[in-house]
C-alpha cells in the first residue's frame, strides 16, 4: 500500500491536495460572516465530501485504462439518461434555484447529473478519437465527435445552464486539438461560435466575415466545407437575436452586465460590482483571514459558490490570489505532463480532457470575479461547496494518477519525476 | 506519421503549456491592475458605498364585485422595521423602542426570528404602526439606529360578508416558498385562501426595490441619492361576478347565532351571484399579523369560522334530493307527472322485515309525482327508487357528477360523496349481503350521500335552465367545458318545475310564498347524526324564466321550512320586488324528513332468507310494483 502511495505522481498529489485545503479554509471564510447564515456550518458538509473523494479517487486509481475504456459507453449513456431525466423531474436548488439542473427523488437532491455529463464526454471522445487511424482532416470527420459533446451540450443548455454548456463546448475544442487536428480546421469548426459573439455587432461581424472569405481561400478546403462553414457563420449572425431573446432574462442580463456593469448597478451589475470592490479593496496583502467586510456584511453574492474565488482576493490580496493561480498553473501543468507521457492514446486524450475541464472552470470561475468573464455561474475546482463537482473533479484526478502510474510502470516516464 | 508520435505530442504539448501561460498571465495581469492599481478606487468604496436594497411592496390588486363596489382595497399604512444587525443590537434596539411601540416580549421574539430566518433583510417589527407611534419613534430616530419607516399600502376588506369567499392576504411560510410562492421573498405577503389564494398571482403584482447606504455597523445612514428606485408593479384589478348587495342583503337576514351557507347561481351563466358563509371572521386582522388570542378564537371556536361552508363541508341531501330521483325517473321514462305509486302513503312502508316510515306519520295518501314533491312524500319516493333500481340510480348520479367537485374557481373545494357502483355496497357489506333496501334510503337523499351546497344548487341551476350544467365562477368560467346535461325534454323540465312551484304554493314551504312573483324550489333536512337535523332550501325565480337560483343550508335548522323563507326574501330582494311580505311571513310546518334509519342496519342472518338477492326480490312489495326496467 505504502508502496504504491510513493509510486504516486507527485507533482500532482501535492498540488490536488493543497487546493484542496486552500479551498476548505476559504469555505470556512466564507461561512464567517456577521449575520450567521447556513453557510457557516457549510465547511464540515465539505469535509464529508473530500473524504467521499478521496476514497472515490482511490477507486478511482485501481481501474485500469483498458476498463475505463470499455465501461465509457455505459457511463456516456448513464450520463444522458440522467440529463435527461433532469429535464422532467430536475429541481433548483441554493445558487441556481431557477433552473432544473439538481437530480431530486423524493424531495432529496442527489446531485447535478450535468457535472457527471462532463466526465462522461471526456470519456467518450477518448475512445471515440483514440481509435481513430489519422487525425481528424475533414469536417465530416469532425461529425461524431460534434455528436457526442453536442447532445449533452443541448440537453444542459435546456436546463437552462449556459455556463455547462459552454464548458462541453471547450472540452471538444481542446480534445480535436490534442487528437492532432489541424489548426485551420479547428479555426473553421470553431469559426460559427465566433460569428455568433460577433453578431452584436454588425462592423465586428462584417469584418469577420470577410476575414473568413479570405481565410478559406487561402487554405482551401472542400467546396462543400467551405459553403457550409461560411452558410453556417451567416446563419449564426441572423440567428443571434432570435437565439438571444430566447434566453431567459437573467442570462441576458448577466451578458450584458458584463459589457457593461455600471448600465444597471442595482440589479444584473450589482454581483459584478460586489465582487470586484471585494477583490480590489483587498489590495496587496489582503484584510486578514476571515476579516472580509464585504463577505462579513453580505455584500459578496454567492459567496460558498460562485464568488468563492473574491473572498480569497479580498482577505489574502493579490498574494493570495497569486498562490491559489500558482498551484492551479501547477496542476494544470502536472496533468499535461501526464497526458504527454501516457502510454496510449486514450489515457493522453482522457487526462488532457480533464486538465481542459478543469481549465475552462478555473478560467471562467476566477476571470468573472473582475468581470473578465461574464457570470455563468460554474464551480471552482476543489474550492466551490458542492459534492458533484468536487466528486467529479476527483474522478479525474484518480484517472490522471492512474495513468501517470502506468506509464512509470511501463517505463516510459521515469520514477520521481 | 501516427497523431501520437512524440514529436507531434511535444509540439502540441508547447502549444497547450503557452496556451495556459497567456491566459494565467492575463488574469494574474487582470488582478494586479484591481487590486494594486485599482485598490484605493475599491478600498473607498468598499468602506463608504454599502447600498442595501429594501423591497418596496406592491400595492395588490383590488377586488371588485359585479357593479364596481370594492370587496378587497389598499389603504395607506405605515410600517416599522429594522435594519438588520448583530442580534445583541436588535434586542437592545427593540427594548428601547418597547414603550413606544407598545411591543411586548412575545413581539420581541417574533421580530428576533424574522432577523434570523432573512437575517439580510429589515426585519418587520409593526406591520401596520398607527400614526402617533411613527411620529413618536420619527422624533428619536437617532437614538434608534436602523430604524426604517415606510408607507405601504396595506390591505383591507370593508365587508365581512365576503370574508370566506375573498379570502386574506397573510406572510407567507417557509412551507408556502419551498412550493406553489417560490418567488415571493420571507416576509411577503400572499392570499391565504379564497379568491386572494386562486387569484394570488394576479393579484400580487411585482415588487420594487429601494436603496439605502448603510454603515460598517449595518445601520442606515441615509437615502442613497444616486440609486434610483426600482417601482413596484401593482397587481392587476380582478372583477368579479358577485352581487355585493344581495351578498350583504343575506348576511343581513341570515338569522344571527347560527351556521350555515347560502349560495346564489346564475342559473344560465353559471355566474356565482353570492356566496356567503356564516359565521364570517374579521380577515383584517390577518393583514399585520394576526394576534395569536384572535386566532386562538377562530381556530379553536366549535363554530369554525374560516370554513366556506359552501364548498368545503358536505351535507346529506335530504328531501332536496328527491328532485334528482324524479329527473332520474323522468329521463328514464319510468313515471309521467300523474303517476301514481301502487302504495298509497299511510306513513310509512313495510320493506322486507323493515317498515320506512314516511315524515308525516298520518300518511299522505295516494299522490302522483307532482304532489309527492310537493308535499315531499317519502314513501311515494321509497317506491320510485325500487322502481329506478340500485344500479340506474348510481349510474345516473355519477354521471351527474354527484361524485366530484364543481370545479368552480375558489379552492379547497372538496369533492361530493357517493357510491361509484353496486361494487360499493358489495365492498361495504359483502357480496349479495345488502339488498335493495339501500335504494330507499337513496331516494330520500340519505344513506351514503353527501353532498356539498354548491353541488346542490349546480342541480337546480339545472333544473332552472335547459337542463345543461353550467359550472359555477366567480372570476373566470373554467376552460374546460362540460358538455353534461339532465338529458331532460322541455316538457319533463317543466313537469318538475310546476312542482317545485307547487311546493312553495301550496307544499311545505308555503310559508315563503309571495304574492307576486311565483318561486320554485324545494325543501330538505338532512338527518344530523351529532344533534338537531341540518334545514335546506333551493329555490329559483321567477318560475317561468329563472334569473337566479339560490341554496342555503343552516346547520340544526330542524328542517328546510325554516330556511325557505330566508331564500325567497333574497331572491325578492335580488329581483327587486318589495320583500316585507315574506319578511312577515313565520310558519312552521312538519319536519319532512323521514325518520328512517341513517344507514340500513343488515342483520343479514334475518334478512337473506327473505331477501336472497337483489336481482330476484321476493317481498311483498314487489308483487305490486313492477321489476324496474332493467339496462
Amino acid at each position: 500500500m505504502l508502496s504504491r502511495v510513493r509510486q504516486l505522481d507527485k507533482a500532482l498529489v501535492i498540488s490536488v491536495a493543497a487546493l484542496a485545503l486552500f479551498g476548505l479554509a476559504t469555505l470556512y471564510s466564507a461561512g464567517q460572516t456577521d449575520v450567521p447564515t447556513f453557510v457557516a456550518t457549510i465547511w464540515h458538509r465539505q469535509l464529508v465530501w473530500l473524504g467521499l473523494s478521496l476514497i472515490v479517487a482511490g477507486l478511482t486509481f485501481r481501474t485500469s485504462p483498458r476498463m475505463l475504456e470499455w465501461a465509457t459507453p455505459f457511463v456516456y449513456g448513464i450520463a444522458l439518461f440522467l440529463l435527461v431525466l433532469t429535464l422532467f423531474i430536475g429541481t433548483g436548488a441554493g445558487t441556481a434555484a431557477g433552473s432544473k439542473s439538481w437530480l431530486a427523488i423524493g424531495g432529496h437532491r442527489f446531485g447535478q447529473p450535468a457535472e457527471l455529463a462532463k466526465l462522461a464526454v471526456i470519456l467518450m471522445l477518448s475512445r471515440h478519437l483514440a481509435a481513430m487511424r489519422e487525425p481528424p482532416a475533414t469536417l465530416r470527420d469532425l461529425i461524431i465527435p460534434g455528436l457526442i459533446a453536442g447532445i449533452p451540450c443541448l440537453l444542459v443548455l435546456k436546463q437552462p445552464d449556459l455556463g455547462s454548456a459552454i464548458v462541453f463546448l471547450a472540452i471538444l475544442f481542446f480534445m480535436l486539438f490534442w487528437a492532432g487536428t489541424k489548426p485551420s480546421l479547428l479555426l473553421l469548426a470553431a469559426s460559427p461560435v465566433i460569428g455568433l459573439t460577433l453578431a452584436f455587432s454588425t462592423v465586428a461581424w462584417g469584418v469577420w466575415i470577410a476575414t473568413l472569405a479570405v481565410l478559406l481561400l487561402w487554405w482551401r478546403p472542400y467546396v462543400w466545407e467551405s459553403i457550409m462553414i461560411m452558410a453556417a457563420n451567416v446563419m449564426g449572425g441572423v440567428l443571434a437575436i432570435p437565439f438571444w431573446n430566447r434566453l431567459a432574462p437573467y442570462q441576458q442580463n448577466r451578458l450584458l452586465a458584463f459589457l457593461n456593469p455600471d448600465v444597471d448597478p442595482r440589479a444584473a451589475g450589482w454581483h459584478v460590482i460586489q465582487s470586484k470592490v471585494a477583490v480590489g479593496s483587498g489590495g496587496l496583502l489582503g484584510k486578514g483571514f476571515t476579516e472580509g467586510t464585504q463577505k462579513r456584511l453580505a455584500f459578496l453574492p454567492a459567496q460558498h459558490t460562485d464568488f468563492i474565488f473574491s473572498i480569497v482576493g479580498e482577505e489574502l490580496g493579490f498574494v493570495g490570489v497569486l498562490v491559489g493561480l500558482a498551484l492551479f498553473a501547477w496542476m494544470l501543468f502536472s496533468l499535461l505532463r501526464v497526458a504527454r507521457k501516457a502510454t496510449d492514446p486514450f489515457s493522453s486524450l482522457c487526462v488532457f480532457g480533464i486538465a481542459g475541464l478543469y481549465f475552462t472552470h478555473i478560467v471562467e470561475n476566477v476571470g468573472m470575479t473582475i468581470n473578465l468573464m461574464p457570470i455563468t455561474g460554474i464551480p471552482l475546482p476543489f474550492f466551490s461547496y458542492g459534492g458533484s463537482f468536487l466528486l467529479v473533479c476527483s474522478l479525474g484526478v484518480g484517472i490522471a494518477l492512474r495513468v501517470a502510474w502506468e506509464s512509470r510502470q511501463s517505463g516510459y516516464a521515469e520514477l520521481g519525476q | 506519421m501516427n497523431a501520437f508520435h512524440p514529436y507531434l505530442l511535444d509540439r502540441r504539448l508547447g502549444v497547450a503549456r503557452t496556451a495556459v501561460w497567456i491566459v494565467l498571465g492575463i488574469l494574474v495581469m487582470s488582478f494586479f491592475r484591481t487590486q494594486i492599481l485599482g485598490h484605493g478606487k475599491y478600498q473607498l468604496q468598499s468602506e463608504t458605498n454599502r447600498l442595501r436594497p429594501i423591497p418596496l411592496p406592491a400595492p395588490r390588486g383590488v377586488i371588485y364585485d359585479r357593479n364596481g363596489h370594492v370587496m378587497a382595497e389598499n389603504v395607506p399604512g405605515y410600517t416599522v422595521s429594522l435594519l438588520p444587525g448583530p442580534e445583541a443590537n436588535l434586542r437592545s434596539t427593540l427594548a428601547r423602542i418597547a414603550s413606544i411601540a407598545n411591543i411586548d416580549s412575545a413581539v420581541m421574539e417574533r421580530v428576533l426570528q424574522r432577523a434570523r430566518r432573512a437575517p439580510y433583510q429589515p426585519a418587520l417589527v409593526l406591520g401596520d404602526a398607527p400614526f402617533n407611534v411613527v411620529s413618536a419613534l420619527e422624533e428619536r430616530r437617532v437614538a434608534i439606529p436602523g430604524l426604517l419607516i415606510q408607507a405601504e399600502p396595506k390591505r383591507s376588506y370593508p365587508d365581512s360578508a365576503v370574508a370566506q369567499l375573498v379570502g386574506y392576504v397573510a406572510e407567507v411560510t417557509e412551507a408556502e416558498r419551498t412550493s406553489k410562492f417560490a418567488k415571493v421573498r420571507l416576509g411577503g405577503l400572499v392570499g391565504k385562501d379564497g379568491l386572494e389564494l386562486q387569484y394570488d398571482s394576479a393579484l400580487r403584482g411585482d415588487e420594487g426595490l429601494r436603496f439605502v447606504e448603510v454603515n460598517a455597523r449595518g445601520q442606515m445612514v441615509r437615502e442613497a441619492a444616486a440609486a434610483a428606485n426600482l417601482n413596484p408593479v401593482p397587481g392587476t384589478d380582478l372583477h368579479t361576478t358577485i352581487d355585493l348587495d344581495l351578498q350583504q342583503y343575506i348576511a343581513r337576514m341570515f338569522p344571527p347565532g347560527q351556521r350555515g351557507a347560502v349560495m346564489a347561481l346564475n342559473p344560465n351563466t353559471g355566474e356565482v351571484l353570492a356566496l356567503y358563509s356564516a359565521p364570517t371572521f374579521n380577515p383584517n386582522a390577518f393583514v399585520s399579523g394576526i394576534s395569536p388570542a384572535y386566532w386562538r378564537t377562530l381556530s379553536e371556536s366549535p363554530t369554525r369560522p374560516l370554513l366556506d361552508r359552501s364548498i368545503k363541508t358536505r351535507y346529506p341531501p335530504g328531501s332536496t334530493w328527491k328532485l334528482a330521483i324524479a329527473a332520474m325517473a323522468l329521463k328514464r321514462g319510468i313515471v309521467g307527472p300523474r303517476s301514481h305509486m301502487p302504495i298509497p302513503c299511510r306513513g310509512g312502508l313495510q320493506y322486507g322485515n323493515r317498515f320506512f316510515r314516511c315524515w308525516n306519520a298520518h300518511g299522505h295518501g295516494d299522490l302522483t309525482l307532482t304532489e309527492a314533491i310537493a308535499q315531499s312524500c317519502d314513501v311515494y319516493f321509497y317506491q320510485l327508487g325500487i322502481k329506478l333500481g340500485v344500479t340506474s340510480l348510481l349510474e345516473d348520479a355519477n354521471e351527474w357528477g354527484f361524485r366530484g367537485r364543481t370545479g368552480i374557481d375558489l379552492p379547497g373545494e372538496i369533492p361530493s360523496e357517493f357510491p361509484t357502483g353496486p361494487e360499493y355496497y358489495d365492498r361495504l357489506y359483502g357480496p349479495r349481503r345488502w339488498t335493495s333496501a339501500v335504494a330507499l334510503n337513496l331516494a330520500i337523499g340519505q344513506g351514503e350521500n353527501a353532498q356539498t351546497l354548491i353541488q346542490m344548487v349546480r342541480l337546480y341551476q339545472q333544473l332552472a335552465s335547459d337542463g345543461r350544467m353550467r359550472t359555477p365562477f366567480v372570476v373566470r368560467a373554467s376552460t374546460e367545458a362540460t358538455r353534461a346535461s339532465l338529458d331532460l325534454t322541455a316538457d319533463q323540465l317543466a313537469t318538475l318545475r310546476r312542482a317545485m312551484i307547487a311546493v312553495v304554493e301550496q307544499g311545505t314551504a308555503r310559508g315563503s310564498r309571495l304574492a307576486n312573483l311565483t318561486i320554485a324550489g324545494k325543501t330538505g333536512t338532512a338527518q344530523n347524526p351529532h344533534g338537531l337535523d341540518h334545514g335546506w332550501f333551493i329555490g329559483f325565480a321567477p318560475a317561468d324564466k329563472p334569473e337566479i337560483v339560490i341554496g342555503a343550508i343552516i346547520e340544526f335548522a330542524r328542517h328546510g321550512t325554516a330556511v325557505a323563507p330566508l331564500v325567497s326574501r333574497a331572491i325578492a330582494h335580488y329581483l327587486g320586488i318589495d320583500e316585507r311580505t315574506a319578511a312577515q311571513l313565520q310558519v312552521t310546518v312538519p319536519n319532512d324528513s323521514a325518520p328512517a334509519p341513517f344507514r340500513i342496519p343488515l342483520v343479514p342472518d334475518t334478512i337473506r332468507p327473505v331477501i336472497p338477492d337483489t336481482t330476484r326480490p321476493s317481498i311483498r312489495i314487489d308483487s305490486a310494483i313492477s321489476r324496474p326496467p332493467t339496462r
